[in-house]
Formats: structure tokens, sequence, C-alpha cells
């Protein structure tokens, strides 16, 4: 065992009040590198190991604030001179908006620093390893158990002195703590030359290759996916025009290829009497109304516009289809509640175009007659 | 532990005579003052009457929810003190005094008692039947009604404990707290509504009794801290407050501090955001024109020199400095006051001249004089709280 390094003397009480007294007696002996290890934290126990301030509230501010102010450049570059954008109706120098987020990155990187400036500094990271680590001290002060450590670099130590002192102020198990040897030779790896340069290199890879693919090989054929197209996209400005919109207005009075302007907008009872079904009874047209049908309004008249809705009571079940008043209605009046909505439906102008208006209809009526056939119907 | 050995010794002392000869002189002054500026200007006293008002609301009622805080989470480190806070939340037995002036010159400072500008002003209207003279008053009798009933249940418990020493009283503390924090938040939202925010009757803010909560607390915090501090510098108190007592006021002042001003950050970005002509003209009429001195001015005041004072570790344990901070937080709060109300009374120029110092004068005269007069025949010590040595015993 003579051949191990010894790292210090620990001794264990059973009492907060122990610890506490002491702490207070080895501070006051005059030892200097020593260290108070509890399961929880003992109130009182600063100022009876006589600790000064801790440094680490002005690493703290520093990070917080420089983050601070690093955040309201990269803001205000942003917002103000790189890409000034209208927001709210606020000016691009908006100060009060800025301040929430002045707050959270202050708070953020402030306690985060400080968390990895603890781990570094004091607990030497990348150094996972303590000569007190997995020793039967270390597991009673975890559990139940109050302890003293001192240091061998102290400069009042001395093995049998400080012995009896532990003795003398009341700790038990009193015991000597060695070095391991792989604290001993334990080298920082991170700062060696190989280790950097193979940081460097990989920073170097990962980011050339992101600025390659994502400023280069996007603008080269076929990667870009024709962006480069002899179109306009949406807000270019217009060379052709002088005003520079590449969108237009249309000319005043003319309709778009095929469209069909709809006239009884708010009129449903006009619109009942001068609309006329244009579609003929044919399969095909029953065919496409059915479909339609089924798709869109099924819902919630049901298969068979009964208004068996499906909807199991989510949203208000519509009346049949087949009440005197709806089977008296013409075609039209039926097309404005297509186009209108009714009640809480509302319009289906946009899912269904004319065509497959006037084909659900068709489907409606014969949907009617099933239920209320004529005479002649069954001949 | 060894605190069942120890034995607490206390012996009630008077306080100096000049205190109260200090209170009796201010409080004199006060009155002269405050009479006079009535007989000249009777509209200006009322609004500072208003903020006298609040002033010692915050005093009274903050110093009640500190002690209900106390009790609600059974905190041991304010036990050596919490008598101070008691005898401070007394200010509350004359709220009704000093509130009759405002209520008999109310036509003359709030907007909404007048029954023809109501009837021709659509947000009025619809506003009537809250802002009503009726109502008004129901609600500020059931307000100072409410606040002594609980004062006297709080404070007269806790004295009776000086003799009885039964350990019953302080759970029984704790219930009637945990009924008064409700009641507490309901009523001091309500009473500055009531009091401040009505004096704009177009503007509303959903977060002013907040704000206002925020200031009360650092208000009835700070001439808590200064009380003390300066008794314990006296030897009024038990041994052993120290500076571990010291800076816990000191952090919480400071957190309160912080909240005070995240919530009028808070009320400043949503009035700013959202950019409503109903909302935003209060604030415009603080921030344009003489006021916008006076508002720069506040922020620093009331947030930026405490905030830097009271920062570091050493500086809340220094009581020469909390002692200094105290008054300036306790003269900041009163800025804040001056801050909400004046600005209605004269959006055309700052005013600030003998009534308001008058008013001034009298509200720190009542406060000492009241301390003075509740303190004679009452411990400074909550001597019968079986908390009591363990508060004396806490350590950071």
């Amino acid at each position: 065992m003579n051949e191990k390094i010894l790292y210090g003397y620990t001794g264990l009480f059973d009492t907060p009040d122990e610890i506490i007294e002491a702490a207070e007696k080895v501070s006051a002996e005059g030892f200097e590198k020593y260290d108070v290890h509890t399961p929880y934290p003992v109130h009182g126990m600063d100022s009876a190991m006589k600790l000064k301030p801790s440094k680490l509230p002005y690493i703290a501010l520093v990070i917080g604030l420089s983050a601070m102010v690093t955040m309201f450049i990269f803001m205000y570059w942003m917002t103000s001179i790189d890409y000034p954008v209208i927001v709210g109706g606020k000016p691009f120098f908006s100060f009060p908006a800025w301040v929430p987020v002045l707050f959270e990155i202050t708070v953020l990187s402030a306690s985060i620093g400080t968390v990895v400036a603890m781990i570094a500094v004091f607990f030497k990271f990348p150094n996972l390893s303590h000569p007190l680590h997995d020793t039967d001290f270390m597991k009673s002060v975890s559990s139940d158990k109050y302890g003293i450590s001192i240091e061998a670099v102290d400069s009042r130590f001395n093995e049998d002195y400080v012995r009896s002192f532990l003795s003398s102020i009341g700790a038990k198990e009193i015991s000597p703590v060695y070095w391991d040897d792989e604290e001993v030779t334990f080298k920082n790896t991170v700062l060696k030359p190989k280790f950097l340069t193979f940081l460097i290199v990989v920073g170097l890879a990962v980011s050339g290759t992101t600025y390659f693919t994502l400023n280069k090989l996007m603008f080269m054929v076929p990667f870009n996916w024709m962006r480069e197209q002899e179109k306009y996209i949406p807000q270019e400005i217009s060379t052709f025009f002088e005003d520079g919109f590449s969108m237009r207005t249309p000319v005043k009075g003319s309709v778009a290829l095929g469209n069909i302007p709809y006239r009884f907008s708010g009129d449903p009872e006009g619109a009942g009497e001068a609309l006329v079904n244009p579609l003929a009874v044919t399969k095909e047209n029953l065919e496409l109304g059915k479909e339609k049908f089924d798709i869109y309004c099924s819902p919630c008249h049901g298969y068979f516009g009964e208004g068996d809705s499906r909807l199991k009571g989510q949203f208000p079940n519509p009346p049949s289809f087949h009440s005197e008043k709806v089977r008296n209605w013409s075609d039209g009046r039926i097309y404005a509640v297509l186009m209108d909505g009714q009640n809480v439906m509302p319009s289906y102008s946009s899912q269904l175009d004319r065509a497959e208006r006037w084909a659900v209809i068709l489907y409606m009526r014969a949907l009617q007659r099933s239920l209320n056939a004529k005479e002649s119907d069954l001949k | 532990m060894s605190s069942s050995e120890k034995v607490i010794e206390y012996s009630k002392k008077e306080l100096p005579p000049v205190f109260g000869k200090l209170g009796i002189v201010l409080l004199v002054i006060g009155i002269v003052l405050s009479v006079l500026a009535y007989l000249s200007d009777p509209v200006r006293s009322a609004f500072n009457n208003v903020i006298l008002l609040e002033f010692l609301t915050s005093i009274g009622l903050g110093a009640l929810f500190l002690v209900a805080l106390e009790h609600l989470a059974g905190a041991v480190w304010s036990t050596p003190f919490r008598r101070v806070f008691e005898l401070i939340s007394s200010v509350l037995l004359i709220l009704p005094i000093v509130a009759l002036p405002v209520y008999f010159h109310a036509h003359d400072i709030f907007h909404w008692t007048h029954a023809d500008v109501v009837a021709t002003d659509e947000i009025l209207s619809h506003k009537a039947p809250y802002l009503n003279m009726t109502f008004f008053t129901i609600r500020i009798v059931a307000y100072f009604l409410l606040w002594n009933i609980f004062y006297w249940l709080l404070t007269g418990k806790s004295r009776k404990q000086d003799s009885t020493k039964d350990q019953k009283t302080t759970k029984t503390n704790a219930k009637i707290a945990a009924i008064f924090m409700p009641v507490f938040a309901i009523t001091i939202t309500f009473s500055s509504i009531d009091w401040m925010m009505s004096l704009e009757p177009h503007w509303f803010s959903t977060i002013f009794g907040v704000y206002y909560f925020a200031g009360t607390v650092i208000a009835s915090l700070a001439v808590g801290t200064f009380v003390v501090i300066w008794l314990n510098e006296k030897g009024l108190l038990v041994n052993g407050i120290g500076k571990d007592h010291y800076y816990s006021l000191g952090a919480l002042l400071f957190a309160f501090i912080n909240f005070w001003a995240y919530i009028a950050f808070s009320q400043f970005l949503l009035i700013w955001y959202a950019n409503l002509p109903e909302e935003t003209y209060w604030f415009l009429q603080r921030w344009e024109g003489p006021w916008m001195i006076v508002s720069i001015l506040f922020i620093v005041v009331h947030f930026a020199v405490p905030y830097f004072a009271l920062l570091s570790q050493p500086s809340k344990m220094d009581p020469k400095r909390l002692k200094i901070m105290s008054v300036w937080i306790v003269l900041a709060h009163i800025f804040d006051l001056f801050w909400i109300v004046m600005p209605t009374h004269s959006p055309d120029g700052v005013l600030f001249g003998w009534i308001e110092i008058g008013f001034i004068i009298l509200a720190i005269g009542i406060i000492i004089t009241v301390f003075n007069l509740k303190s004679k025949d009452s411990n400074l010590v909550a001597i019968g709280d079986p908390k009591l040595q363990r508060g004396i015993d806490f350590r950071l």
C-alpha cells in the first residue's frame, strides 16, 4: 500500500449539529484544503466553514450579459437592417417586443453557462474520477452520515496529527483515502493536438458540406428540381409591366373561361323561379350525382337523404329530403341551398362545380322518387 | 437539536419616546397641510387623498398578507419578527377615516359618477351596472369590513398566544390564513379597480389588480424591513436575529422588485402590442409631453436603482443598505401611485407641490403613530409561537 499516494483523511459524524461544530473547529484549526460532505445542504455551513462568497455569480453575470448584448445585436441586425418586415404595424426597431426574448436568453444562457462553468472549473471535466468516489465514506455521506475530508495537500497536513485531531473533534471511522492509479496517471486527452485536429477536420467537413449543399448544389441541374422556370412565382417583381406587379387584376367585365356567374346569391326564391336543371336524366349524370352526394352530402343527410347523420351528434342532424316542402321545391331552389348554404349548412360552391351541383340535384330527385313513387313509376 | 434547552429571553421594552413624538409631529403637520390643501384646491387634494388611501392600504393590507403568508406556508424564518408586521397591518383600522374625504369628493374625481355623461357615453353606460354610486358604496364598505375582520382574527389570536402559549393557535391561524388568501386576492383586485382604475373609466387593464398587488407587497415589505432592522439594532426584539434574517428579507424585497417590473412590463407590452385606442391612451398620456420624463424617472427609481442596489448577496445582508433601500422603495411606491393617479388630474403638466408633500407627510405620520400606539399594549415578538426558536436558529 505504501506506493499509493495519500489523498487525505476522512471522518464521519452522525448529526447536522455535530458536523457544523466540527466544520467550525477544522476551520479554526487553520486547515484550508478540506471539504464537508452531507446528504443534503445543511443550513449555516457557509459561515461554519468560513467560506468566501462563490465566484460563480460573476461567471453567470458575464455570460448572461454577453448573451443579452449578442441577442440584442442579432435581433437589431435581423429586424431593422438585414430583413426589415413590418409586423403588426410596429416600427422596425420595436424594443418592447424584444424584451421578453432578451430576458429569456439572459436567464437561459446564464443558468446553462453557470452549470457548465461549475462542471468544467470545479469538477475539472472531462475528468470523471475523484479519489473519494467508490469509497465507504462517500457511500455513508450520500445516505445518512455527515463527513469531513482533509486533503494531504494542506500545508498543515501530517498523518498522525490529522488522525488525532479528527478523533479529538469526535469523528468516527477515521480512514485514509488514496489516489487510484488511473487518477494519478490521468491526462486530459481533450487538449491533445491529435484530438483537436480531428475536431477541426470534422467541423470543417460538416460545415463545408452544408454550405456546398445549401448554396451551390441546390442551384445545379437536376438538384434545383425545376425551380428555374419561365414563369412568375408569387410576389416576384415583373420586368414587363410598368408598375412592377407580376399579379394582374382582370380587365373590367371579363369572365374566366367556363365560369357562369351566379346571380341569385341571397335570393333563393329568385333562383328557384329562374333556374332550370340543364342536365338530362342519364345514367352518367345520375352516377356522377350519386358519387358526389355520397362524398359531400351523405355524412350529414344520410345515404338516402333521411337526415340520419353518420356524425353521431357532433353536428346537428338536418331535416329529411322527403318532406312535403323539399319535394315541392324546384331544382333551382335546391341549387340556391348548395350555393349559399342554409341554416347551419355552409355553402358547397367550392367543393362542387356547376355540373356536379346539378347532378347531385338529379340524384336527390331520384332518392325522393324512391320513397314517394308516382303511380306511373310502377308500370 | 439543542433548541429545546434554550430559553427565549424577552422582556417588553418601550419604544424610544422620540419615535412617538416624531409620529405626532408628522401627523399634525400632515393634517394641517392636508386641511389647508382641501381648502385651497379640493379636487387636487381629493386625488392626493386617493394616493394616500391606496398607499396606506398597501402598507396595512400588504403586511397582513405577509403575516398570512407565513401562517399558510408554515415559514419559520420570519416568526421572530412577525409581530412587527402584525403591528404595521393595524394601519387597516384607520383606512375608513382616510377614505371618507375621497368618498365625499367622488363626484369631483370619478368621471363615471356624472349621470348625464354616462347616459350619452356608450362605453360608460355599459359599465354602469358596476360603476354606480350605490354598488361602489357597498363594495368599499365590504372591503373595509372584510379587511378588519381578518385583521382582528389573524393578529388577535397571535397576541393571545403570547400568554396562552397554545400550539393549536398556530394551526388555527394557518386555517384563517387559507380563507384570507382568496378574500385578499379578490378584494385587493377590486379595490384597486374601484379607487384607481375607475379614475379613467374608459380605460381597462386586466392585470391592474396584480400590478397593484406587486407594489403593495414591496411597499409593506420595505416598511417591515426597515422597522425590523431598526428595532433589532435598538435591541427591542429577541436576541439572535441577524444577517440570515436580513438576507431573507432583502431577497424577498429583491424578488418582488423583479415581480413588480415583470408585471408592469407585461401590462405595458400587451397594450403596446394590441394597440387598441381605448387602451393605449392611458400609456400615451404618461409617455408623451411633460409626463414622459416622469415615466423614465419612474422606471429608474422603481426598478433600476433597487435592482442593482440589492443584486449582490452581501448587499442583502448589509443592514445599512437595506434600511436605505427600504425607505427608497417606500417612496418609490408612493411615486408609483402618483404616476397612476395624477396624470388623470393634470394631463397637461406635472403637479408636485406642497399639497403632495403634505399628504406624504401625513401618510408617514399615520403609519408611525398607529405603530407606536399599537405597540404600547403588545409584545414586539410573538413569544408564544412554537416556531419562534426555530426562527431564531434559522441559518442560510
